[in-house]
């Protein structure tokens, strides 16, 4: 759907993207992680054309977005909706038109449009505010809005630069739930920019990592945290904190294993006492990942790592 | 007394409302083409902004009754005659133009960037930006400006009475000032004071009803 090959970008001499190749797929949830200034937003904007490229190419649909004229781009831009993260709708319009705007642009039948907009507000759970206007709404119903005006033309594609940014996190939760629901329902794909690390966690199912304008990460949501590499920790700013002594073991967890049992099955079965000296569990993606560290002596390495092995844990020694 | 004052009113009341209505026609236009062509506007264009800007800027820096005199020939041409009250709406029309021009551009500028943004993430055009957006949301901010230019222009209207524009500033320097008629002086300015609260207390009704 979304295909973008070796794509440079520079603002005058800095360069802001480095050498991007990605492929996001119909009907997938991608996030687009870094932090501020790693570049993430301008590649968004690459998509639907609101920042240009020259080095590079990034086909949506097949289509060659640098080529797109003026009009052409402005008639490709229906099929591609944007949420931003202070929401940006007009303060002096209701939110039935702000909603409606879209549609009234590009000339749609009054009836139409009415309908459309009903619809649209029941999806997001604001029927009752449809006259209100925004300075009369929370942050996370003025978001719900701008996702309802987002969804008017029948986008194809759903562009999240920060959505959730400016939101608190029972907020960002509820707004997440919903555009994954959107994705679900309406299967439109969505293309996510955040530095919130739990809002990859909950919904994307692909992750692209950004620094400086370079990938330093690239696949499944479970795989990049499950087993973070150096680059990875770093760009989460996780250490673990281990003892000096014996041999530290960290293993981990893939979805769906049954860890729970796994360290005391190997203690009662290989008769040894060990420490659980680090760990951790998440949730992403509705899956349960996670690590621990065990903490055994020199001469039980060998015995332990026969174990591991045997059941098809991934392990590494710190 | 009245028979002096009334007419004065009205002439002050004529030259001003004519003069800022065609100065909001003409500065609307300006600012329009400055926020089209300004650095990262819709259609850069720097070399008609750099123009614009330094003949708003020129224009600007006048003393009013200096503008006034040069114009006379301009006047002239456009009107017939260079004194009198509609004559005078033309030095106040061209020094209040570039005024509220900038004005308006800033509250054009004062349109949160996102906003324009979504607009072109659903495929606005420019004319629709400027006019279904940008307009729409800096209406209240415009409003105030033009309350602004027109208590300026009332103010300035003063001084086209100097040179036979009629007008309440007029007669507030033939009666009031040359014929020590005090209470006339007085008067005059009690009026100008009501005309100017007027507009202001008008201009922030509007604001206040438009802004959301």
């Amino acid at each position: 759907m979304i295909t973008i090959k070796k794509l440079n970008k520079y603002y005058d001499d800095t360069k802001v993207l480095n050498d991007i190749s990605i492929e996001i797929k119909k009907g997938q949830i991608f996030a687009i992680v870094g932090h501020s200034g790693a570049g993430k937003s301008t590649l968004l904007r690459c998509i639907n054309g609101l920042e240009n490229y020259k080095d590079g190419s990034l086909k949506v649909n097949d289509k060659e977005i640098k080529e797109l004229d003026k009009n052409s781009l402005r008639e490709f831009r229906k099929k591609i909706g944007m949420i931003f993260q202070h929401f940006s709708l007009i303060q002096r319009k209701t939110v039935f038109e702000n909603v409606a705007l879209p549609m009234q642009l590009w000339g749609y039948k009054k009836e139409e449009i009415s309908k459309k907009v009903q619809d649209l507000l029941s999806l997001v759970g604001l029927e009752e505010k449809i006259d209100a206007f925004p300075n009369q709404l929370s942050g996370g119903q003025k978001q719900r809005v701008a996702i309802a005006r987002a969804l008017t033309l029948d986008p194809d594609i759903l562009l999240s630069d920060e959505a959730t940014s400016a939101l608190d996190p029972n907020t960002t939760s509820s707004i997440l739930n919903l555009l994954k629901q959107i994705n679900e329902k309406l299967n439109i794909t969505i293309v996510i920019v955040t530095h919130e690390m739990e809002v990859v966690k909950q919904i994307a199912q692909k992750a692209l990592l950004l620094e400086h304008g370079n990938i330093i990460g690239f696949d499944d949501t479970e795989e990049l945290f499950l087993k973070p590499d150096e680059k990875m920790k770093n760009f989460l700013g996780e250490s673990e904190v281990v003892p000096n002594s014996g041999i530290n073991i960290k293993l981990y967890f893939p979805k769906d294993n049954a860890y729970q049992s796994f360290i005391t099955a190997m203690a009662r079965k290989l008769d040894m006492d060990f420490n659980i000296v680090w760990g951790k569990l998440e949730e992403i993606n509705t899956h349960i990942v996670g690590n621990m560290v065990i903490n055994l002596k020199v001469e039980d390495q060998e015995k332990v790592t026969k174990y591991i092995n045997e059941h098809d844990i991934v392990w590494e020694v710190l | 007394m009245v028979d002096i004052l009334l007419p004065a009113l009205g002439e002050t009341i004529y030259m001003s409302f004519v003069s800022t209505f065609l100065a909001v026609v003409i500065g609307f236009i300006l600012a329009i083409i400055l926020i089209f062509t300004s650095k990262n506007g819709l259609r850069e264009n720097l070399k008609v902004y750099t123009f614009l800007d330094v003949v708003i800027n020129t224009l600007r820096s006048f003393p009013f009754i200096i503008l006034m005199i040069i114009l006379f020939p301009v006047t002239k041409f456009l009107i017939g005659k260079s004194i009198g009250t509609s004559a005078a709406i033309i030095p106040l029309t061209i020094g209040a133009a570039p005024f509220i021009a900038r004005l308006i551009e800033s509250s054009f500028k004062e349109v949160e960037e996102g906003v324009i943004e979504a607009a072109k993430s659903f495929g606005a055009s420019d004319l629709q930006i400027i006019f279904k957006i940008m307009l729409v949301e800096a209406l209240p901010s415009i409003i105030s400006a033009i309350t602004l230019t027109l208590i300026t222009v009332i103010g300035f209207s003063a001084m086209a009475g100097a040179v036979g524009g009629g007008g309440l500033g007029d007669v507030a320097i033939k009666y009031g000032y040359y014929r020590f008629q005090t209470d006339t002086m007085l008067y005059t300015v009690f009026i100008l004071i009501a005309l100017v609260q007027f507009v202001q207390s008008t201009g922030d009704y509007l604001y206040k009803i438009t802004k959301k």
